[in-house]
């Protein structure tokens, strides 16, 4: 019998992204893959991870900072779709990432006779992130209670218990699914979450697909 | 009703309650902003909105604002230009002149406060006068991505002494030994450049403009200054003429005090021919009902630039739910997400094209206005300025 009130709630935290800046850009894909061996991982982060943060409402072209820049101001769309598919979330830690990052650029720079370079176009500037997670105060202890919640809390919310879950617990595995199995006893629902792809969409995108699934399960009605 | 709730309704799904969260970690710390006037130019815009906001969460804010002498404003004025790239010539004794001006300041304000921020090279220097205590960031709003290296090299001497900087680009920072912040400027939704306006209030604006409204209008709001390109903007229109009935309004600001702009002014009206479906406003500086209901009324909205700030004239169009073709310059590419809030462009065929495709294309307008509005609730309103703020506070203050 599925529980109908959590033992321990759900606490909805949001954060914010202070962006800095490192002062350091590239012109070209040869100063591009250099720096990216060589800048924090912070960095990294900002340019891949966090760009879901900062597409809260709207899908990017690309889903990462070097995959955008690579296709729209170097106008390499080879690179551009090679950075693209990279899902930063597959990843065990950004180390990692950085690695598959750096043999993509040196592949596709080894096959080219002349390193493209932007001409009229912006430079790629390296920035880091600040994330500072903040409790928003909603907690729930329903489903019920955690789909209205869901469904009115910042957006940053949503990244901080997807995205940003990911990483910090390092398994694919969100804040919202492991609530959800371990407190209301809903594997079913939670393995339908885990199984959303928060890849290639915005933050409002996923907030409704959760909430979509919530209201199937909703309907049942009978456990809660 | 605190003032933050009145942006409930426009500020994006959640974010009033979260900042209101995030205040609360910085609660009752004393913030002080120094500019170097209260009326006119964009950041006295920005501080008269932002100032009440920081008051509203809980901070103890305060704006201040330094005096000079004629020749302290002519050196900053020199600064100004040098730090954007133009050649000035600036003497010992008016560089003497500014650092004596900012003592004087710093003797006769009180510079107390847990986070100072000081805007702009005009007060820069008063960092020589810090008082023990506290956090002094410089926000530099221009362009300072090629800077005369003399001018650059003398306010980098104080600039050093900061313990952050705060830019509004990417591309704007420079090799410092401090942290660089980036945060965009923003626009107010609630002002009366942005508001919501009712059918009849915009009629009746659109009335007195004597705005026809039987074709679909191309709008470009700006200077009339090389650097908007409206030259550039009418070749355009032409070559969409060809193929599409419209009507282009060029809308700026009053050339009276800038003898350059009186000769792009004729320049403009000599490019318009007499031209019945080019309309050229000369609109007054306090003009912001009259440039929303403008702004309301277009079908696709220009900005053309060929050099430009931050361009914060794209994010008001965009507020208005409106596809926008944008120069390749400073913030208009942070503003549009190619293809998706809008189009950058390159060249005047470029703007052409790119108007050509969205006329014939009415869906896909619809929906990159939509999605451009979003974006800037996002990423351009006050309430995402404020966070930063506020974030920025907290980051130092934990």
């Amino acid at each position: 019998m599925p529980k109908k009130i959590a033992l321990h709630p759900f606490l909805f935290t949001g954060c914010w992204e202070l962006r800095q800046m490192l002062g350091r850009s590239a012109g070209d894909e040869r100063q591009l893959l250099e720096a990216i061996e060589e800048i924090p991982l912070d960095s990294v982060y900002y340019h891949t991870h966090s760009f879901f943060l900062r597409h809260k409402y709207i899908a990017g072209p690309y889903p990462n900072d070097f995959a955008t820049w690579a296709a729209i101001q170097v106008r390499d769309r080879v690179l551009g779709e090679k950075l693209g598919v990279l899902d930063p979330y597959e990843f065990k830690d950004v180390e990692s990432l950085r690695s598959a990052i750096v043999t993509i650029l040196e592949e596709h720079l080894s096959r080219l006779q002349i390193i493209p370079r932007v001409i009229y176009e912006e430079p790629f500037h390296f920035m880091q992130s600040r994330i500072i997670a903040v409790s928003t105060g909603l907690e729930s202890r329903t489903l019920t209670e955690f789909r209205e919640m869901l469904a009115s809390v910042d957006a940053s919310a949503i990244y901080y218990h997807t995205f940003e879950a990911i990483l910090r617990l390092g398994r694919r595995k969100g804040d919202f699914a492991i609530w959800i199995e371990e407190q209301l006893d809903l594997p079913e629902l939670a393995g339908k979450i885990t199984r959303l792809d928060p890849y290639m969409t915005s933050l409002e995108s996923i907030r409704h697909r959760i909430i979509k699934l919530c209201d199937e399960f909703l309907e049942r009605g009978a456990w809660e | 009703m605190s003032l933050l709730d009145t942006y409930r309704e426009v500020a994006p799904k959640g974010t009033i309650d979260f900042l209101q969260r995030l205040a609360e970690t910085v609660r009752g710390r004393k913030i002080l902003h120094i500019n170097s006037t209260r009326v006119g130019g964009g950041v006295a815009e920005i501080l008269r909105g932002l100032v009440p906001l920081l008051q509203d969460v809980g901070l103890e804010a305060r704006w201040e604002v330094i005096t000079g002498t004629e020749d302290f404003f002519t050196a900053t004025k020199s600064f100004h230009n040098a730090l954007q790239g133009q050649g000035q010539n600036l003497s010992a004794e008016l560089l003497q002149t500014y650092l004596d001006v900012n003592r004087k300041n710093a003797q006769e304000l009180s510079l107390e406060g847990d986070y100072v921020i000081i805007h702009d090279p005009q007060p820069a220097a008063l960092i020589l006068q810090k008082p023990g205590g506290g956090r002094w960031i410089w926000r530099c709003h221009i362009d300072i991505s090629h800077p005369q290296r003399k001018v650059w090299n003398f306010l980098r001497q104080f600039v050093v002494q900061y313990d952050g900087a705060i830019f509004s680009l990417p591309r704007f920072a420079q090799r410092l030994p401090i942290p660089q912040f980036l945060i965009y400027p923003s626009i107010d939704p609630l002002s009366d450049k942005n508001r919501d306006l009712s059918a009849q209030e915009q009629e009746r604006i659109l009335n007195r403009l004597n705005i026809p409204r039987d074709k679909p209008i191309l709008l470009q709001v700006s200077r009339f200054d090389r650097f908007k390109d409206p030259l550039g903007v009418i070749q355009a229109y032409r070559l969409v003429k060809k193929h599409h009935d419209v009507r282009l309004i060029l809308a700026g600001g009053g050339a009276t005090d800038d003898p350059e702009g009186e000769v792009v002014l004729a320049e403009v009206r000599q490019a318009a021919q007499n031209d019945p479906d080019i309309l050229i406003l000369v609109l007054p500086p306090d003009a912001n009902l009259e440039i929303n209901a403008l702004q309301r009324t277009a079908t696709i909205i220009l900005q053309k630039s060929l050099r430009e700030g931050f361009g914060l004239t794209v994010a008001e169009a965009m507020w208005k739910g409106k596809p926008v073709i944008g120069g390749f310059a400073g913030g208009i590419i942070v503003q549009l997400v190619y293809g998706v809030t809008g189009f950058t462009v390159n060249s005047n065929e470029g703007a052409a094209f790119r108007i050509h495709y969205l006329l014939d294309n009415p869906e896909i307008m619809t929906k990159m206005g939509e999605d451009a509005r979003e974006y800037v609730r996002g990423n351009f309103l006050i309430t995402r300025h404020l966070g930063d703020y506020l974030a920025l506070m907290h980051y130092w203050g934990s």
